[in-house]
């Protein structure tokens, strides 16, 4: 009485289907990454910075490249003809592209040298960072209750306690080395990620779909990475090349203050602290360089991270700048 | 399910039923209560009373349905039997197995023979995950088949529900409704469960679409033995879809009869209500008939009125209404497969129009309509901060 | 409410006490009694000072007895002694405290007017030359780092404006009590260099939530009711905007208030980071522990005060 008799014959052909030609192989999945992928191809400003990105990693993978070609190490002291009479650095010349430091080494190559020792860090740090979120944030937001309250009580403690100072004593009382600092930074920065997870998790659990897949038996932690992870994945991506250019930024500001990767290693940090002692008496290339060095990889990073954002929530930044 | 294959009468019981009972359900006396959250640390907890006490039984190889208003409880009730929430009391027995206590770890095996679609074709699948992928979760999570095997299984599934096998790789925003509600409904097939919980699978489709869906679920019901709770709030589909029918309210039911029969000879005044809400096509018909409009709103779960639940609302309320809770029973001489919880049910050719409760409007217990807490999390005031990378000073340089 | 606000200060009494049995165990327990003995006598400690400092820490009892009493110690304002200098820790402190609050007070008002300000402007005129400028700043200075940008402020004011301005010392300090004006021009390079980075930052918080906000339809309505755009911003979308903002300045200023390491080293404030700096290298323990807690004290009061805030502003949260 109330409902249409329909065949059952007539299922298969009034399938709704949206620009199914015949080919149908030639409509690949529009993936929501795919349209991410597009929106920033067309943005300008990502293009041109990661440009810049892939030009910094290109200089710092060559680096050895350049050393050879133009002789000098990165360690390699010139007394001679590195240093000027008062034992300061000379300008930049058709020997040294960049000048050299007050030690009479070639800045252009060690600050190629440098670049690796920051990407190395930024990305490894950032790794750490991005595992350790990842899981906490998971874990404390989809199991919840005492789970969850242990996990965001160590990150409120982590939060207060200054371990910047602890970290700098470390690194003082064991001596600095590049593993130290790119534990520490990436210890010290998964704070953030992980609240951005378990936030995310805790506005997804309760949705259908995973109540589908516990209907289906599956364990907690196959929903958690199966299921969850790839519906987080965006938000990692988006604050993971924002991370980046965070963790260089910490890691040079480590070596500035002495307790970063140990000298002679060539890092940018440690090359700023160096010049501070030294621009006043003129000798400005040893400051300027290794300082734009800095500001533009960081810069490129967190513009690439800008537009990564935009281009996978093209709804506009929330309050999450 | 009614629709011109001849499933009117019982299939013969399976013959190797463990124990040799043509009911794959038994529900006795199921209760689910929620506690309610963040009301302190020291005044008692209030409780919704999600399902206060369910009894019913589901034959094999037939579509047994539910109907209810919102908030009736019917879609608790479901997961309760699917196991996804743990029972306040009650039984629950499957196949002769009492699945009541059991722990995730020992209800997994069984997770195999009970099986769910879900209202929501949008939700109730990963949108960031392929239409392969998501079909072929139960052979993945059992450990069933893998690679190839599992690809192919999965098409075969695919097909089978009418879907394109070569869309193995699209996500699901790019099917349509109906579509979706397939793929949910191939999910839930791949095990070749007994039984297949259907929490109103069609109530979100356009209505030629609710046709096919409908359709689908019979053909699979025919080919695999299934057995379907179908779970709807429209009638209409649920007398299409089912043999018998349930009807409940605030967390009881109120009524089970043969499909027909409770359309043609309701018991229960709530279901006569509702039966005189559903529109009928011809147009005549619809003039003569008169509709019972319901007084008031549905209570609040949390404190449901006291006797029977539905007094405050009923057109025939009675003193004996407010002071007990009637039982579950045949009534006015119906058989053992229709019972109503009615004092004063209704009999033939009775109109609903033509009473008026003998129960004064302050002996109603008249519920005022609880508000419960919001269950969202408030935003946390640190959590937007941290949002930001470590910048600046202090204890960050 | 009082429940929510109860609960919270519980919360806050907790986190307060683990962090304080964490950095307690990391420097206490950790080395071992004869190490911490000898790390509170400091570099130049003698035999007997040693086995005297182990007798007055309690370094020979079990550890939740050290703990107590120095926590006991804490809680009575006695941040113990600081044997290398040879003066209480808590006076020590004392001394080091006022830089720090000038230096983070003096910027955060700049960090916080300037954000906000251009903030909003840009959200107002959002892809206009003003917000594009704005915004790309805000890019530029937030992917600074703060010692670039200080040596960089150094370079510019102190030498190559000279001789037409040197009148921007960079480096010490003088307390406002002693000379108000001297006090000013030492910190304005100091003050420009953290606020300018952290700016950034706020100004892009302000942009993003003001955007969203001016999005709602209470906005639309306040503006389809005739109000002009200057008062539908003032009155209605700023208020809900700043909230973010709000919790941010209390969580930034909390945090640097337990020493802005970079910028005191850089420019040779004697406050509480530069403090405990120098306690590191001299490997003093008493002023790394001292400043530590302290600090750690100031981050779980300013979230607190932030939540508070944030409570009364937004009712939702008082729900749990």
């Amino acid at each position: 009485m109330s409902m249409p008799e329909l065949s059952s014959a007539g299922m298969s052909e009034t399938l709704i289907e949206e620009g199914d030609a015949p080919a149908s192989k030639k409509i690949e999945g529009r993936s929501p990454w795919r349209l991410a992928y597009e929106r920033l191809r067309h943005d300008r400003a990502a293009k041109i910075a990661l440009a810049t990105i892939l030009v910094v990693v290109l200089l710092a993978l060559l680096a050895p490249v350049f050393a050879k070609i133009l002789g000098h190490g990165p360690n390699q002291q010139f007394i001679d003809i590195g240093e000027n009479a008062n034992g300061g650095p000379v300008p930049p010349s058709g020997t040294f592209w960049l000048g050299t430091d007050n030690n009479g080494r070639d800045l252009f190559i060690r600050i190629l040298y440098g670049a690796r020792i920051s990407l190395i860090v930024g990305v490894l740090a950032t790794g750490i960072s991005v595992v350790l979120g990842v899981v906490l944030g998971l874990a404390a937001g989809y199991i919840g209750g005492l789970v969850d309250t242990v996990i965001a009580r160590l990150i409120d403690v982590m939060l207060s306690i200054p371990f910047l100072i602890l970290a700098i004593s470390i690194a003082y009382i064991s001596g600095p080395s590049l593993f130290l600092v790119i534990i520490i930074v990436g210890v010290l920065s998964f704070t953030y990620l992980a609240r951005i997870v378990r936030g995310q998790v805790i506005s997804i659990k309760s949705r259908e779909f995973i109540e589908a897949a516990r209907a289906l038996g599956a364990r907690p932690w196959r929903i958690m990475f199966v299921d969850l992870l790839p519906n987080v994945m965006a938000q990692v991506i988006v604050y993971a090349t924002l991370l980046i250019p965070a963790a260089i930024v910490f890691e040079a500001s480590l070596s500035f203050l002495g307790v970063g990767v140990p000298p002679p290693t060539a890092d940018w940090g440690a090359m700023i602290s160096d010049a501070s002692g030294f621009f006043q008496y003129g000798y400005w290339w040893f400051l300027f360089f290794p300082s734009v060095a800095l500001l533009t990889t960081t810069l490129a990073f967190n513009i690439f991270g800008d537009s990564v954002r935009d281009a996978l929530d093209p709804r506009g930044a929330g309050i999450y700048v | 399910m009614a629709t011109g294959h001849a499933m009117e009468t019982n299939p013969a019981p399976a013959a190797d039923a463990p124990d040799g009972d043509d009911m794959l359900l038994r529900v006795e006396n199921l209760v689910k209560y929620f506690p309610i959250k963040g009301t302190g640390w020291f005044r008692e907890k209030e409780q919704v009373h999600a399902v206060d006490g369910v009894s019913l039984s589901v034959p094999r190889g037939q579509t047994f349905g539910v109907v209810g208003e919102t908030g009736c409880g019917k879609s608790t009730l479901a997961r309760c039997i699917a196991r996804l929430h743990d029972v306040t009391s009650g039984r629950i027995v499957f196949d002769g197995q009492d699945i009541t206590q059991l722990s995730q770890r020992r209800m997994r095996p069984l997770r195999r023979e009970i099986q769910m679609i879900f209202q929501d074709p949008i939700g109730s699948l990963n949108p960031r995950r392929r239409v392969g992928s998501i079909i072929g979760d139960p052979y993945a999570i059992h450990g069933l088949a893998a690679g190839a095997e599992r690809k192919r299984l999965v098409q075969e599934l695919m097909e089978r529900v009418g879907l394109n096998p070569e869309h193995f790789n699209r996500f699901p925003a790019e099917f349509s409704g109906g579509q979706r509600q397939r793929i949910g409904v191939a999910r839930a097939l791949a095990f070749r469960p007994k039984l297949i919980i259907c929490d109103e699978p069609v109530s979100a489709l356009d209505v030629s679409i609710q046709a096919q869906v409908i359709n689908l679920l019979a053909d699979l019901q025919a080919d695999f033995g299934l057995t379907y709770i179908f779970i709807a709030h429209d009638l209409s589909v649920v007398r299409h879809v089912s043999n018998s029918i349930a009807v409940m309210y605030l967390g009881k039911v109120t009524e089970i009869a043969p499909a027909d029969t409770l359309f043609t000879l309701p018991r229960h005044p709530y279901s006569g209500a509702l039966l005189s809400a559903v529109p009928i096509p011809n147009p005549d018909q619809s003039d003569q008939r008169q509709q019972i409009i319901l007084a008031g709103d549905v209570p609040s779960p949390i404190a449901p009125p006291s006797g029977c639940r539905f007094h405050p609302r009923c057109p025939k309320a009675a003193p004996v209404c407010v002071s007990e809770d009637p039982p579950l029973e045949p009534r006015l001489g119906d058989g053992p497969e229709h019972v109503a919880a009615c004092h004063l049910p209704m009999a033939e050719g009775e109109n609903l129009a033509d009473f008026s409760p003998s129960i004064s409007a302050e002996e109603r217990v008249v519920e005022v309509e609880g508000s419960l807490l919001p269950d969202d999390a408030a935003p946390d005031a640190t959590a937007i901060a941290d949002a930001l990378p470590a910048r600046g000073e202090g204890g960050k340089p | 409410m009082t429940r929510f606000l109860v609960r919270r200060i519980g919360q806050s009494i907790l986190v307060l006490f683990i962090s304080s049995v964490v950095v307690f165990g990391i420097y206490f327990v950790g080395p071992g009694p004869n190490q911490v003995a000898r790390q509170f006598a400091g570099r130049l400690g003698t035999a007997a000072r040693i086995a005297q400092i182990k007798h007055e820490l309690h370094l020979d009892q079990p550890i939740y007895l050290q703990y107590s009493h120095w926590a006991w110690n804490l809680l009575h304002g006695n941040f113990g002694y600081d044997y290398y200098k040879g003066q209480p820790v808590g006076s020590v402190i004392a001394a080091a405290a006022p830089p720090t609050i000038s230096l983070v007070i003096g910027a955060a008002i700049i960090w916080i007017i300037y954000g906000v300000f251009t903030g909003v402007i840009s959200a107002v005129r959002s892809r206009s030359l003003m917000d594009r400028s704005f915004t790309a700043s805000a890019l530029f200075f937030y992917s600074m780092p703060t010692f670039v940008l200080g040596l960089a402020l150094i370079w510019i004011f102190a030498y190559k404006l000279s001789p037409v301005t040197t009148f921007f010392p960079f480096h010490g300090f003088v307390p406002i009590t002693t000379n108000p004006g001297q006090w000013f021009e030492y910190l304005i390079l100091p003050w420009l260099t953290l606020a300018l980075v952290t700016a950034a930052t706020y100004t892009r918080l302000t942009r993003a939530s003001m955007l969203e906000v001016l999005g709602e339809d209470y906005v639309r309505t306040a503006r389809s009711k005739g109000m002009t755009e200057r008062r539908v911003i003032t009155r209605h979308a700023l208020r809900a905007a700043l909230t973010p903002v709000v919790t941010l300045a209390g969580l930034d200023i909390g945090t640097a208030l337990g020493g802005v390491i970079i910028v005191e080293t850089l420019f040779g404030i004697p406050g509480l980071g530069w403090t405990v700096i120098q306690a590191i290298q001299q490997q003093d323990l008493p002023i790394i522990l001292g400043i530590t807690i302290l600090a750690a004290t100031f981050v779980v009061v300013a979230n607190l005060v932030v939540d508070l805030l944030y409570a009364v502003l937004d009712p939702r949260v008082r729900l749990y």
